[in-house]
């Protein structure tokens, strides 16, 4: 039945050759020539076809902060923003931290159906870095959750991150760290530099990251067991992931679309839509983050897509919550800083965006290359369109990006979820 | 300029106005008769987050003795323990149809967002924010040294002023050496290195660890208020030791040079960063800063609400 099969016409996997990737039964059925493929048609002739990409840190806010964001509403933005995959991490109210939240966030993903919610677990109780949730609990729930994180918090007690680093080996767990360590970054507001001191601001200094990196990826050594460090923000960080690969210790790392592009610079604003944990950083640091992605130290580009409703940015930047939107934006700051630099062909932006994520988090159905029998997790771009950025516009439900206004490149064009469409000529499916 | 925000942001003729404008309203107020009717009919609101009686009445005196309506206006707490917003605060003062806003506010920046955030149409005056800056503070001290070793008139050039004491949580330190080196004086800051920003050495400023060394070559030295909660920090290890090493006492007076000045933004630590018999002492400025920062802020609320030129532009 023609009906049954969708064609992405005239599509350039990986920006190479226009093929017709043909989709049926929800997995990749056939590559043919261009022209060639029967079914229901999607014209995508100059388009470049990726895998769908997999956002392994992201915040959905709910239950607790529906007023910020809703699965449902981070769902459709992480559509948009050419995502078919995404992990929801812990930090909600009630937090993440039993068989019961995680099910029914896992649940209400599934209700939406744009993106494949993976809930990310509580490391602790609370994420009050004590008392070890119920891991197993967790993993053994509909959920399957295979990433645990207190993000936001770090798990700074040396006892308890390993204890969590060897709990988890029994079902193929990591524990994604939000390195910081938290007597060295007290009301810490922006990186301690030259700027913090004139500013009056109080420094989240690079070794505070460093150090908890340090002592993690030792502790992950000692244990044999998978660590997975959050969005990574200084040239310490890579120099020190970079040293443990080198020695083949289970180390994965991401780095955040706004840690490859901003600068502490724009702090002196003290426009509180600039401020995020960790901080911006100097471009130094930009510099080095951005090498490590193309050579591989870091793995991945997670957004850590943080909404939050506008009073908790409208305000003195003391005041303010730490965060930025990222979801419908995250493509478009990785061609303007990898691709566009030459840092990054197609295929590895691929790698880095979806192979890989989908790897570190277990996202089954996630992350496979374009080929035939792979399921058809696809995402679509226009490499040279371009577009203006209107938070108002954007799917989520807060409006806290820092790039308004500014004009990026790449589009995400389409994007077929497990062969169904969820985003057609960059609107939504459904 | 329709604000003032940092003392980052003056020029040497700016700040030279301000100086000059205050030390011919400081003649006329000690007339007998200490009120000027320039800025009758407008109305200036002193919004404090933060406790300071001395700064809000030096804004209060000034204000009226420019016969401004004063508003004082003391919000509790400020967003982040659940009180009115900011900005809140603001659109109301807003809708009051304030000139302008004196504004003291324990979070750094916030002046600057006041200012800029589209909330309010009327001047800011950074009253002190945070750890950030204390802009009329800065230019008091300036207008103190000047009037002391320059006869009160031009800039500082080739003056030497230490700050000693707390620079790492300072806005007076931070404000005075971004003027005082506007102003041409050659500044050193002097500290325990715990209680210097990261990142000093880039300041327009000297570096010092070492008061006794510092002495013998300055003009005029300021010493900090060392907060209490710093005692228990760990920024130092005792009371006592920060005193041995940092404190002002009469054998420190005697290696400064006879003609050199003693200021202090008050309120001061007695028998920890100065000792009594220095705070008392003739070559201590203190009464006479608090005096100075009358004029200085009448100065600055002159020239922000009353200096309007033809075309309608308030400059300095």
């Amino acid at each position: 039945m023609p009906h049954d099969k969708t064609v992405l016409r005239g599509v350039r996997p990986y920006g190479e050759d226009p093929v017709d990737i043909v989709v049926a039964a929800g997995v990749i059925a056939e590559i043919a020539t261009a022209g060639s493929g029967a079914g229901r048609v999607i014209e995508a002739s100059g388009l470049i076809a990726l895998p769908g990409f997999v956002d392994i840190h992201t915040h959905l806010r709910e239950p607790g902060r529906e007023d910020a964001e809703t699965v449902e509403t981070g769902s459709r933005a992480a559509a948009l923003g050419g995502f078919t995959a995404v992990f929801a991490m812990a930090n909600t109210s009630p937090v993440a931290d039993t068989a019961g939240v995680v099910e029914q966030v896992w649940h209400l993903g599934k209700a939406t159906g744009l993106v494949d919610v993976f809930p990310v677990g509580a490391v602790t109780i609370g994420l009050g870095g004590e008392q070890l949730a119920e891991l197993g609990a967790m993993a053994t729930s509909a959920a399957q959750v295979r990433m645990f994180s207190d993000d936001g918090k770090c798990v700074h007690d040396a006892a308890i991150m390993r204890r969590a680093l060897e709990y988890v080996k029994a079902f193929d767990g990591v524990i994604a760290q939000h390195a910081q360590e938290p007597r060295l970054t007290v009301d810490a507001q922006m990186n301690e530099g030259v700027l913090s001191g004139q500013l009056g601001l109080t420094g989240w200094p690079g070794v505070a990251e460093e150090s908890i990196i340090a002592r993690d990826v030792l502790l992950a050594e000692h244990v044999d067991s998978r660590l997975h460090v959050c969005h990574v923000s200084t040239a310490g960080s890579v120099e020190v992931v970079k040293w443990a690969k080198s020695r083949g210790i289970k180390v994965t790392a991401e780095v955040t679309p706004h840690h490859l592009l901003l600068t502490e610079d724009l702090v002196a604003s003290y426009d509180p839509v600039y401020k995020v944990n960790p901080p911006l950083r100097t471009s130094t640091d930009v510099t080095a983050l951005r090498a490590a992605l193309a050579e591989g130290t870091i793995d991945a580009i997670a957004t850590d897509h943080a909404p939050h409703p506008h009073e908790d940015k409208d305000c003195e930047w003391a005041a303010a919550a730490f965060g930025m939107l990222g979801l419908q934006t995250a493509f478009s700051i990785a061609v303007l800083t990898m691709i566009d630099s030459g840092l990054l062909d197609w295929r590895a932006l691929a790698d880095r965006m979806s192979v890989r994520p989908a790897r570190i988090g277990r996202a089954l159905g996630h992350g496979h290359d374009l080929k035939v029998g792979a399921p058809a997790n696809i995402c679509v771009v226009d490499p040279r369109a371009s577009w203006v950025v209107e938070p108002a516009t954007f799917a989520s439900k807060s409006r806290n990006s820092p790039y308004a206004g500014m004009t990026l490149p790449g589009k995400i064009i389409h994007v077929l979820k497990a062969g169904k469409p969820t985003v057609e000529g960059g609107d939504l499916a459904c | 300029m329709r604000h003032l925000l940092s003392a980052g942001d003056l020029d040497v003729v700016s700040a030279c106005l301000i100086l000059d404008t205050a030390a011919q309203l400081a003649s006329v107020t000690d007339r007998t008769v200490k009120k000027f009717p320039t800025l009758r009919g407008r109305t200036v609101v002193n919004l404090f987050f933060e406790d300071s009686t001395r700064t809000r009445i030096s804004f209060e005196i000034a204000a009226k003795r420019l016969s401004a309506d004063v508003i004082n206006f003391a919000a509790k707490g400020s967003s982040v323990s659940k009180g009115e917003s900011l900005k809140d605060t603001a659109l109301t003062l807003e809708a009051m149809g304030a000139d302008a806003v004196v504004i003291r506010h324990g979070s750094s920046g916030a002046p600057h967002r006041l200012a800029t955030a589209g909330w309010i149409q009327g001047s800011v005056v950074n009253a002190g924010d945070g750890t950030h800056e204390h802009p009329t503070q800065a230019l008091l001290d300036a207008f103190t040294i000047r009037h002391h070793l320059r006869d009160g008139m031009g800039d500082l050039a080739g003056v030497r002023v230490a700050i000693v004491g707390d620079i790492l949580h300072s806005r007076v330190a931070r404000s005075n050496v971004l003027l005082l080196r506007t102003l041409g004086a050659h500044v050193t800051v002097v500290a325990p290195p715990t209680l210097l920003p990261y990142g000093v050495s880039q300041w327009p400023c000297a570096v010092s660890y070492d008061l006794d060394e510092v002495l013998p070559h300055v003009d005029a030295v300021m010493m900090l208020r060392v907060q209490s909660e710093r005692m228990h920090a760990a920024y130092f290890p005792s009371v006592n030791e920060y005193s041995r090493r940092y404190g002002l006492d009469i054998r420190r007076m005697g290696l400064l040079p006879p003609h050199a000045i003693v200021l202090h933004p008050g309120p001061m630590n007695r028998g920890m960063e100065i000792s009594a018999d220095v705070a008392d002492g003739e070559r201590a400025v203190m009464v006479e800063q608090v005096a100075n920062g009358v004029s200085i802020r009448m100065a600055v609320l002159y020239l922000l609400l009353g200096g309007i030129t033809d075309d309608g532009k308030k400059e300095i």
